[in-house]
């Protein structure tokens, strides 16, 4: 009895949390442009999908940005985080209380602040500007997830490292990095995904012509979306499940998947 | 290597001012000023802005973000800490699987997601659509308060859900099974042993669900139809809209203090329970 409650208990769940996309699934197949006509199965929106220039440039912006900036904030902020580990405990907890800042402020407040900024100086809004801002709220992130594996790391390992003569740049490569490796990914990965997926940021920190995915739906949602946006959706959700089907067939341990 | 590792941070403190500190410092200026921005000159000193939020009208948005807020972070908690439960009690050749099922949605564009709600809530959408063939009374949730507080359940709840598997996960086996050899029933273990237990996770869980509900703009705006707004609306309205940056900082930095006074409260119901107060996950 239990075992069949949590199982509808879950299966609700699961069907709260799938029905928009089956939605838009079942729509990226429909042959009536409008949204709550069915005219029949078509293949068209996918067809249509590739030939639309503001999806592909959307698309195009949205993973150039993710890109770069989670490349960008991981290697800085994997540095940074060796050197607030070994600052003194005062400018540690000062560095690590501003790092929190972007964390803890709501999207909304960290967009206009950087808007404020990028205006105040004359700088034109547009693809850099966006790439600053993503990169400014991804490095808290990596440093947040690289500075418990250095807390866990022995110390005693550099100081062996650098005893047998090694250089503290060959130390660094050599022993700290590996060690700390899995917190660097975890860190890369929650870059990677904060940034495909922001809206708030993107809208305040970009300038015409630059638009990402999020930007471009929530233009279109006022006046209706293209029907190979749903199409986009279907792709989407499949390359999702089969990376994750892959990666979980790779790790054993399922926590991993969390970062 | 100690003191030389250090060094290591330094372009990132400087980065820091620059793009963290001097921009929140930029809001606060500009929320104490008036006159035209463009023209730094004509700025002057100026408390308005924060005496306009006192408007009713404005005190009223506020209230009503709040509102909507804690409904929705209610609503997930209830919601969600069966989940985490469920999840955590599945056999762990399945609970991968399932946990990664789990996960898919917040992988798929936001935007995408909330905008899908419309096409099932709307006058004419699924639902209604569903009820009508049935012969029933079509339902009018959107737009509207309910429509919003579906939306935020229904993009937060992975965040309250993760924290509290997270914590749940790591609960030590034996300490269960010896409350049970000392007599505890299953409801018992888990008011007593389990709950308890999970207090940071789901602490965590609450500020991750009520901090991006009471700042979102994007849900209010698609569901709510224009006429819910909150004060996320209101900030962004200032900005792109009205373009009375003077006003919007304001609402911004207070928007700031009410989330940090918030989550100075949720910190100290989390201390008496001893952990850190990062978020778990």
């Amino acid at each position: 009895m239990v075992k069949f409650l949590k199982r509808f208990y879950l299966t609700l769940i699961f069907i709260f949390l799938y029905a928009p996309i089956a939605v838009l699934i079942v729509y990226s197949f429909n042959e009536s442009k409008s949204r709550g006509y069915w005219g029949g199965f078509t293949f068209k929106w996918y067809a249509e999908l590739f030939r639309d220039r503001d999806i592909i440039k959307a698309l195009y912006y949205t993973f150039l940005v993710a890109l770069l900036s989670s490349i960008i904030s991981t290697v800085i902020g994997t540095f940074s985080a060796i050197g607030i580990h070994n600052m003194g405990l005062f400018g540690k907890k000062l560095a690590l209380n501003i790092n929190y800042l972007p964390v803890l402020n709501p999207d909304i407040v960290t967009g206009i602040a950087l808007m404020t900024l990028f205006i105040s100086v004359n700088m034109r809004l547009g693809f850099l500007t966006m790439l600053i801002s993503h990169t400014v709220f991804n490095i808290p992130y990596v440093i947040l997830s690289v500075m418990p594996k250095l807390k866990q790391m022995d110390k005693n390992m550099t100081e062996a490292a650098l005893d047998l003569g090694a250089t503290p740049s060959y130390a660094l490569r050599k022993v700290i990095i590996p060690q700390i490796m899995p917190g660097v990914i975890t860190g890369a990965l929650i870059a990677f995904t904060l940034s495909i997926d922001d809206f708030v940021i993107s809208f305040f920190t970009t300038g015409s012509g630059v638009t990402n995915l999020s930007i471009l739906v929530y233009s279109m949602a006022k006046r209706g979306v293209k029907p190979s946006i749903n199409a986009l959706t279907t792709l989407m959700l499949l390359t999702v499940v089969i990376l994750l089907l892959l990666i979980n067939k790779r790790t054993t341990k399922g926590d991993e998947l969390i970062p | 290597m100690k003191n030389k590792a250090r060094f290591l941070a330094y372009p990132y403190m400087v980065w820091m001012v620059i793009f963290i500190v001097v921009p929140l410092l930029l809001v606060l200026f500009y929320s104490l000023t008036e006159g035209n921005i463009k023209d730094p000159s004509s700025l002057t000193f100026s408390l308005n802005n924060y005496k306009r939020v006192f408007d009713v009208m404005y005190l009223n948005v506020i209230w009503k973000s709040f509102k909507l807020a804690i409904i929705s972070t209610i609503c997930c908690l209830i919601l969600g800490y069966p989940v985490a439960l469920i999840i955590s009690t599945i056999k762990a050749k399945y609970k991968n699987i399932v946990l990664m099922f789990f996960l898919v949605p917040i992988w798929m564009n936001f935007l995408l997601r909330t905008y899908a709600w419309m096409s099932i809530l709307s006058p004419n959408g699924f639902i209604n659509r569903l009820l009508s063939w049935m012969g029933l009374p079509t339902l009018s949730i959107m737009p509207g308060q309910t429509a919003v507080i579906l939306g935020m359940i229904y993009n937060f709840l992975p965040f309250m859900v993760l924290p509290i598997y997270t914590v749940l996960s790591k609960i030590d086996k034996s300490v269960l099974e010896a409350a049970m050899d000392l007599g505890a029933n299953k409801l018992v273990t888990f008011v007593k042993v389990i709950l308890p237990l999970t207090v940071p996770g789901i602490i965590s869980g609450i500020t991750m669900v009520f901090m991006p509900a009471v700042s979102t703009f994007v849900i209010s705006q698609l569901l709510g139809g224009g006429k819910e707004l909150l004060i996320g609306n209101l900030i962004e309205q200032q900005f792109t809209v009205q373009r009375d940056w003077h006003f919007g900082s304001a609402l911004s930095i207070i928007l700031m203090i009410m989330i940090l006074i918030s989550m100075a409260i949720m910190s100290k119901v989390e201390k008496d329970d001893g952990n850190g107060g990062a978020p778990r996950w």
